[in-house]
C-alpha cells in the first residue's frame, strides 16, 4: 500500500531523490510565520491555496478566546497566520471559529483526510492521519515554505516496517493507547527510525478511527517516518457525510478508489515486528522518552539491570529527573495533576471512556484535573452527551480546544516537581513545564489517577 | 541555503542519548516570526539555572570552558527525536555549530539541518565512543570535516560517512531547492492535470 502511494504521487525521480506531489498541507501559527516570509521575499506565491487549511492551537488559551489576556507574543503567531491566510486565500479555522481545534483532530473530523492522499504538516504529529490510509508526515518549516510554493517535497524513499499485532480482540481494560505505548516500549524511540510502519492484524483493524489515530499519532514516538493502517468499511464509514468527504457521484467513485488501497495478501516489508496482543496491560511510561514505559502492574526498573551503557546511563537520568526509586510499584506513584488531551487522546471516544471511570467520583483533594477537548466538535459532542457534566461534577475543569498542556505553549503548564497522568504523547523532560513529571497513559488511566490520586490498574476499576 | 565545503573546528561533547528538540529549543522560545535569535536559549533548561537565562549552569557540558567556541558537536543515538520544530536546527546553528555527529538521528530533525546549511553526520557507534575518548584526552580538540571527500579527520585517525548525493550536492554549493524543484514545474502542472482528471474531488477547495 505504501509503494502505491508513494508511486502514484511521483512527479518525478533521479536517482537518489523523488520529488514527491502533497495532496493536502496543513498549517498552524507556530512553524508556519518563517515560511510565508521566506516565500513572500523570493516573491513566490502559495501554488495550492485550495489544498491548504491552516487553524490556531498550539499556542491558544483554552480558557479564554480574549486576545488582550493571552501573552502578545502568542498573540502576534495567532495574527501573523491569520494576515498569511487572508493574503493567500487559505482556508483558516482562527481561535473564534466554532471548528477551530488541534490540525491533527480537525482535518479528519471534517473530512480533509482521505485513503490514499499524501498530507503533512509543520508538526511530527502529522503521522496521525497514517489511520486512514494516507502517507503523512510532519516536515520543518522550510519544507513548509517548500510546499507552500511547489505542492511537492523532495524525498528519499524510506523503507516500510510492518508491525503485526496478533490475537482476536484487545484485552479487557486495554485500548489503543496501551498498545503503541506498548509497541515503543517494544521497539525503542528509534526503532522505525527510517521507516514507515504499517500496523497490520485483525485487533488493528477492529479499532474505531480515534483508536486508530491514537496509534498512528505515536508512530513519530518510535522514530516513524508514517506510521499508517490499509483502509476498510470503518474507515469508509467514518469518512461518509463530512464536511469535506467527496459527495454524490465522487463518493462511490472515491471509495472505489480507496478500495485499492488495501494492503496485499503476501505484501512485503523490510522488517517485520510481530508482538501478541495478550501480552498488553495497560500501561504507563516511568521514564523521560516515551520507550521507558512499562505495565501498571510492574515495578520501577532499576537502571542496574540494563544491559546496555548508554541505556542504562538514560534510566539514571531519567529517574533522578522524575524523583523515583527502582523497584517502587507504579501504583504507588501519587499524581498532583491530569491532563485529558492532545492530538493523541483528545477525540470523542476518549473523552466518552475517561466519563465512564469518573461518573459519579470525585477528582481526589490532591489533583487538579483538566479535560481539554481537541476540537469545538468533539466539545459540542461531549456537551450534547452530558460528558461535561460528568468531568465538571467531579472536579474537573472542561476548557476550550488546543494543544494545551501536551507541549505547555499556552498557560496550561506544570510547575516545578508537579507530577502529571497525561494522555498526551511526549514525556521529554520539561515537556509539559520545566520540572515537571510527565507519564503517559490512556484517557482511562488518567481519569482513574484523578479519582485515585495515584495510577490504578483499570481492569480493577468498579465501574 | 547556506553552503557547507569543510569546516575546521572546536569539539563539544554531549553525551546523552535521545536528546530530543524540546530540549535543544524549550517551546517557550518558539513564540517568534523570525528565523533568527534562537542561539541564546539552545538546551536553555539545562544550560541555565534560573527561568531568565541569565545563569550558566556550570554542569552543564557546553558551559565548560574547553568547549568555547565550538562548531562541531559530537553526541549519542537518535539526536534531535520528537518535534518537527526547525526552531531546533536554528537555534544550534545561531550558538555557531554547523556540525553535529552521531551514531543516529531522528528523521525530520536530520533532514531540517540540510536545510539550514548544516551537516549532520552518521558514524558508526565505535566510531563515535573513539571520537568520544579522543575528544577527552584531546584538550583544545578539532576536528576536520570535508564534505566532497566525506571525511572527518582527526589528528590520528581519518573516518568516512555517508550521505545521500543529492543532499550533498544541494549543500556543497548552497543550491536553493525551492528553485531546483521549481525546474520541474511543467511536470508539476502535468500531474496536476492528470490527478484532476482522474480525482476531480481533491480539487474541491476545501
Amino acid at each position: 500500500m505504501f509503494q502505491k502511494i508513494w508511486e502514484e504521487h511521483l512527479v518525478t525521480e533521479t536517482e537518489s531523490s523523488s520529488i514527491l506531489y502533497i495532496d493536502r498541507h496543513l498549517i498552524h501559527e507556530v512553524t508556519s510565520p518563517q515560511a510565508f516570509e521566506s516565500l513572500r521575499l523570493s516573491g513566490r506565491k502559495v501554488r495550492r491555496p485550495d489544498a491548504t487549511i491552516a487553524t490556531m492551537d498550539h499556542n491558544v488559551s483554552t480558557q479564554t478566546r480574549d486576545l488582550n489576556s493571552i501573552d502578545p507574543l502568542s498573540v502576534l503567531q495567532m495574527k501573523t497566520l491569520m494576515k498569511n491566510c487572508e493574503e493567500n486565500g487559505i482556508k483558516l479555522y482562527d481561535w473564534n471559529h466554532p471548528d477551530q481545534g488541534i490540525v491533527h483532530v480537525i482535518a479528519p473530523e471534517l473530512g480533509m483526510t482521505h485513503p490514499g492522499m499524501t498530507i503533512v504538516c509543520g508538526d511530527s504529529h502529522t503521522s496521525t492521519h497514517g489511520a486512514f490510509g494516507a502517507l503523512a508526515f510532519g516536515i520543518g518549516t522550510s519544507e513548509v515554505e517548500h510546499v507552500l510554493a511547489t505542492q511537492t517535497l523532495v524525498q528519499q524513499k524510506p523503507k516500510t516496517m510492518e508491525i503485526r499485532i496478533v490475537g482476536d480482540k484487545l484485552p479487557f481494560g486495554v485500548t489503543a493507547k496501551d498498545i503503541i505505548l506498548y509497541i515503543i516500549g517494544k521497539i525503542g524511540t528509534d526503532g522505525a527510525t527510517g521507516y514507515v510502519i504499517e500496523y497490520t492484524g485483525d485487533v488493528i483493524h477492529s479499532l474505531s478511527m480515534e483508536g486508530r489515530m491514537t496509534i498512528c499519532n505515536m508512530s513519530i514516538e518510535a522514530g516513524a517516518r508514517a506510521g499508517f493502517i490499509s483502509p476498510d468499511e470503518i474507515t469508509f464509514n467514518y469518512l461518509k457525510g463530512r464536511e469535506f468527504a467527496p459527495k454524490g457521484e465522487y463518493w462511490d467513485k472515491a471509495v472505489a478508489k480507496w478500495k485499492t488501497y488495501v494492503t496485499d495478501v503476501g505484501a512485503s516489508y523490510d522488517k517485520v515486528v510481530t508482538l501478541d496482543v495478550k501480552e498488553i496491560a495497560p500501561m504507563v511510561t516511568w521514564g523521560t522518552s516515551p520507550g521507558q514505559v512499562t505495565t501498571v502492574t510492574s515495578n520501577v526498573p532499576d537502571p542496574a539491570e540494563f544491559s546496555n551503557p548508554i541505556d542504562k546511563k538514560s534510566a539514571e537520568n531519567a529517574l533522578k529527573y522524575m524523583d523515583l526509586k527502582p523497584g517502587m510499584k507504579m501504583t504507588d506513584i501519587k499524581v498532583n495533576k491530569v491532563f485529558i488531551g492532545s492530538c493523541t487522546n483528545s477525540r470523542i471516544e476518549d473523552l466518552r471512556e475517561a466519563a465512564k471511570v469518573v461518573k459519579g467520583k470525585k477528582v481526589s483533594s490532591s489533583v487538579s484535573a483538566i479535560v481539554v477537548p481537541g476540537s469545538g466538535r468533539v466539545k459540542r459532542q461531549a456537551e450534547e452527551e452530558g460528558l461535561h457534566e460528568i468531568f465538571l461534577s467531579a472536579g474537573f475543569e472542561w476548557r476550550n480546544p488546543g494543544c494545551s498542556m501536551c507541549l505547555a505553549m499556552n498557560d496550561d503548564v506544570l510547575s516545578p516537581g508537579d507530577r502529571c497522568a497525561s494522555t498526551s504523547n511526549r514525556n521529554f523532560e520539561g515537556r509539559q513545564g520545566k520540572g515537571g513529571r510527565t507519564h503517559l497513559v490512556s484517557p482511562a488511566m488518567a481519569a482513574a489517577a484523578a479519582i485515585e490520586g495515584r495510577f490504578v490498574d483499570i481492569r480493577s476499576w468498579n465501574l | 541555503m547556506k553552503a557547507f565545503t569543510t569546516l575546521d573546528g572546536i569539539v563539544a561533547l554531549l553525551d546523552r542519548a535521545n536528546v530530543d528538540t524540546d530540549q535543544i529549543i524549550p517551546k517557550q522560545f518558539l513564540r517568534k516570526i523570525e528565523r533568527s535569535g534562537f542561539g541564546v536559549h539552545l538546551f536553555h533548561d539545562w544550560r541555565y539555572l534560573d527561568d531568565a537565562g541569565t545563569q550558566p549552569n556550570p554542569d552543564f557540558e557546553l558551559n565548560k570552558p574547553r568547549y568555547k567556541g565550538a562548531t562541531i558537536l559530537l553526541t549519542r543515538d537518535n539526536f534531535g527525536c520528537g518535534s518537527s520544530r526547525e526552531h531546533a536546527p536554528w537555534a544550534l546553528e545561531d550558538y555557531g555549530f554547523r556540525c553535529i555527529i552521531a551514531p543516529s538521528f531522528a528523521d525530520i530533525f536530520y533532514n531540517n539541518c540540510f536545510k539550514n546549511g548544516m551537516l549532520p553526520i552518521k558514524l558508526k557507534s565505535n566510531e563515535v565512543d573513539e571520537l568520544f575518548q579522543y575528544v577527552e584526552q584531546t584538550e583544545g580538540a578539532r576536528l576536520f570535516i570535508d564534505l566532497q571527500a566525506q571525511e572527518v579527520r582527526s589528528k590520528n585517525k581519518i573516518y568516512n560517512f555517508d550521505i545521500d548525493p543529492f543532499r550533498k550536492d544541494c549543500l556543497y554549493k548552497g543550491l536553493d531547492d525551492i528553485g531546483l524543484t521549481l525546474l520541474h514545474e511543467a511536470k508539476i502542472t502535468e500531474f496536476e492535470k492528470h490527478q484532476k482528471e482522474n480525482l476531480p474531488w481533491l480539487y474541491q477547495k476545501v
